[in-house]
């Protein structure tokens, strides 16, 4: 546990220097703001509050305007993803190709609805509005690999696999 | 760089390459059905039978028929294949030394290509979009040099003009024009700014060009920096284009070492460089205001026009917006003239247009047609129609901020003003067929709640209206509404329509409106009379 513990704050510290890289590359200019948070959740996985409240710092702006802007674009996620991520297009194409049995699915077998983690944070779960893979409807991109003509049972398939070959917790 | 060095370059590529060339899709639709591994294996193939020196595998982009990939061309076999997969790529290699090909054939003598243009995607599936010298060899950036060393401002501006281009971002307002709005305004410094904020649902041609073409829109908006007089270029891409980012940020590289951006382009005094702006997936950030508003790193929330960008942009300078397709038609005016533009499309809407044809036809991907094509042509023959055993019911058009077509109207021509007549737009370029089993109802709540979750919370009537008109919706949907619930839902959509800030909202009714128009039997066939339902609007007095 201590070990642990202490590897994911070095983890941190590597993090934080990362960022510090970022802004500086950025010249600190407070309208990089979202190429800043971009990066930053890029490193760290998610925006946590600390994380804001270190950008605001760095470029000399209020933590309520990085607050905003990271509430305001869906991208940003203020809450820690799951290890792995299942984003079920949603789009025009995808919707009339039937991606709304697709989520029905998928919300059944992992027993969370789009937004959610599941409990032991194996994986989550999001919507998105169009990916534009129209194509190749309807779209699910399993960890950043994009599929295209996904039925039910594909999609049911992949988080089973996720949900029991999954450790409970990675060592 | 000169024009000597930029035509050697460019003449050395075609000089060096190899007598047959196995082109490979690589753009999103091709990628997702793993393209990526498929050009692995034909490389690996090639090794094996020994053909480095006669065979090159090369990693393009578009080849159109996305619904049917990873698509593989061999050239100069004109011979196209389909599906192809790790089992099936090996034979491609070996039908070349006389071995059977097992991957399934697809027929470039289809209507499905055949019935198409070739201006906007003239490169696309034929450069290489991670290599600049294949695009210098297809006569790339020769209409730069044109613009920069041949030309005046007034006269690239006047080029425009007379080509009659207008915005491809769906508006259609003429682009010349705008170049020259911009020009006029006096400013120390001007800005020029590409909308690659693709958020239409359906719509992913910006994104195909970006991926396949990438040095056209720089080359573009280059030419759009010099005749407006402009400093500093932005493209706002979406967060959601990983690939189209990563494929932009090569080229813009490529293009800085040739010196073809950035400092003293082709050694004069122009100055361009090009940075690229991420989005965050806000569907708002398309409308040019709240675009803007983003680029400075705030929250994409629109402000009221005037001022137009035009007179008040960025940091408050004057700015050139546009469209990826926009930019993407400019190098082609330059270098071929305004004429040889005009000889495309009809009188009122020069040129072609890249549409997304998608949804319940047999032939889903990206469609160049001439503008004044039939929805008919572009549905039935490209298309293919729909599945069998269905018919076609209508088209989508525009997103969110379109309508749908009937049928019955399919010999409407495609272009700004006859789709605007029959209560649809032209849009980017999103064409979504829906077949019989579409329920039309259900199509004008799925955009309203797209536009309820969209909207940025600025002016009331969005905020608020559209939560509400989802909400009647909903009730017509299940069967709990009334007749009145059906004139509220009307009266609440023009409500919306006149007095929304920006575009979302005053578009936002246009789904719900034009399903209406054409489909209204699928509303009342839903509505009931019992008197004990309750009423939706709770609140009202």
């Amino acid at each position: 546990m201590n070990t642990s513990a202490a590897r994911s704050s070095s983890d941190e510290d590597g993090r934080f220097k990362l960022l510090d890289v970022a802004l500086q590359q950025q010249g600190y200019r407070q309208d990089a703001l979202i190429e800043v948070l971009h990066l930053a959740q890029k490193s760290f996985g998610y925006l946590d509050p600390s994380v804001l409240r270190y950008v605001a710092k760095k470029l000399k702006l209020p933590p309520s305007r990085v607050f905003g802007v990271a509430t305001f674009y869906k991208l940003f996620t203020l809450k820690p993803k799951g290890r792995h991520t299942c984003v079920l297009c949603i789009g025009t194409a995808c919707y009339v190709k039937g991606a709304r049995e697709l989520l029905a699915a998928v919300e059944q077998t992992a027993n969370i609805h789009a937004g959610e983690v599941t409990a032991d944070g194996a994986a989550s779960l999001t919507t998105a509005r169009c990916l534009g893979a129209c194509g190749t409807a309807p779209v699910v991109v399993y960890d950043d690999a994009f599929r295209g003509q996904q039925s039910a049972k594909d999609v049911s398939k992949c988080w089973k696999d996720w949900l029991t070959h999954e450790p409970a917790a990675a060592s | 760089m000169n024009l000597q060095q930029l035509v050697e370059i460019g003449a050395e590529e075609r000089r060096t390459r190899k007598p047959i060339v196995i082109r490979c899709c690589i753009a999103a639709g091709c990628w997702s059905a793993k393209s990526g591994e498929v050009i692995r294996q034909l490389e690996n193939s090639v090794q094996q039978a020994g053909l480095e020196q006669q065979v090159h595998v090369a990693p393009v982009g578009c080849l159109r028929l996305c619904s049917q990939g990873p698509l593989v061309a061999v050239d100069p076999h004109e011979k196209l294949y389909q599906k192809v997969n790790l089992a099936t790529a090996p034979s491609i290699v070996e039908a070349l030394a006389g071995g059977t090909c097992e991957a399934e054939l697809c027929d470039p003598n289809a209507p499905f290509f055949q019935r198409q243009a070739s201006v906007i995607l003239e490169n696309s599936g034929f450069v290489e979009p991670g290599r600049i010298e294949t695009y210098l060899a297809a006569d790339g950036y020769r209409a730069l040099h044109r613009a920069l060393l041949e030309m005046t401002r007034e006269e690239v501006i006047e080029e425009v003009k007379r080509s009659g281009l207008r915005g491809r971002g769906g508006a259609g307002y003429p682009t010349g024009l705008k170049w020259s709005l911009v020009a006029k305004t006096p400013a120390e410094q001007r800005y020029v700014v590409c909308n690659a904020d693709e958020g239409d649902p359906g719509a992913f041609m910006n994104r195909s060009v970006l991926e396949s073409d990438p040095h056209r829109v720089l080359e573009g908006m280059a030419i759009a920096g010099q005749a407006v007089g402009a400093t500093q270029g932005y493209i706002y891409v979406r967060g959601e284009y990983p690939l189209a980012i990563e494929r932009l940020q090569t080229a813009i590289q490529q293009a800085y070492g040739l010196g073809l951006l950035g400092s003293n382009i082709f050694s004069s005094s122009f100055n361009f460089p090009i940075d690229i702006r991420i989005g965050g997936g806000a569907f708002v950030c398309g409308e040019e205001t709240a675009l803007m508003a983003s680029i400075m790193g705030e929250r994409g929330i629109p402000s009221p026009r005037p001022p137009y960008p035009a007179e008040r942009g960025l940091w408050g300078l004057p700015t050139l917006l546009n469209n990826v397709e926009t930019f993407a038609n400019i190098p082609g005016i330059i270098r071929r003239g305004a004429e040889w533009f005009r000889s495309h499309g009809t009188p009122q809407s020069p040129g072609t247009k890249v549409f997304c044809l998608t949804g319940q036809v047999a032939n889903a991907g990206l469609v160049e047609v001439p503008l004044g094509t039939s929805v008919k042509t572009i549905v039935e023959e490209i298309g293919g129609g729909a599945a069998e055993g269905h018919s076609i019911k209508a088209v989508q058009t525009g997103g969110a901020s379109g309508g749908c077509i009937p049928a019955a109207l399919f010999d409407t021509p495609v272009d700004y003003d006859s789709l605007a007549k029959i209560g649809s737009i032209m849009g980017s370029g999103g064409m979504i067929v829906l077949d019989d089993t579409t329920d039309m109802v259900d199509i004008a709540r799925y955009f309203m709640q797209f536009c309820m979750t969209e909207s940025c919370g600025k002016c009331v009537p969005c905020r608020a209206g559209t939560v509400q008109l989802h909400a009647l919706l909903q009730r017509i949907l299940a069967g709990q509404a009334r007749r009145e619930d059906l004139q509220r839902l009307e009266l609440l959509c023009d409500l919306v329509k006149q007095t929304s800030l920006c575009g979302l909202g005053q578009a936002a009714p246009n789904p719900t409106l034009s399903t209406l128009q054409y489909f209204r039997a699928e509303y009342e066939a839903r509505l009931t009379d019992s008197p004990t339902s309750p009423t939706c609007l709770a609140k009202e007095n």
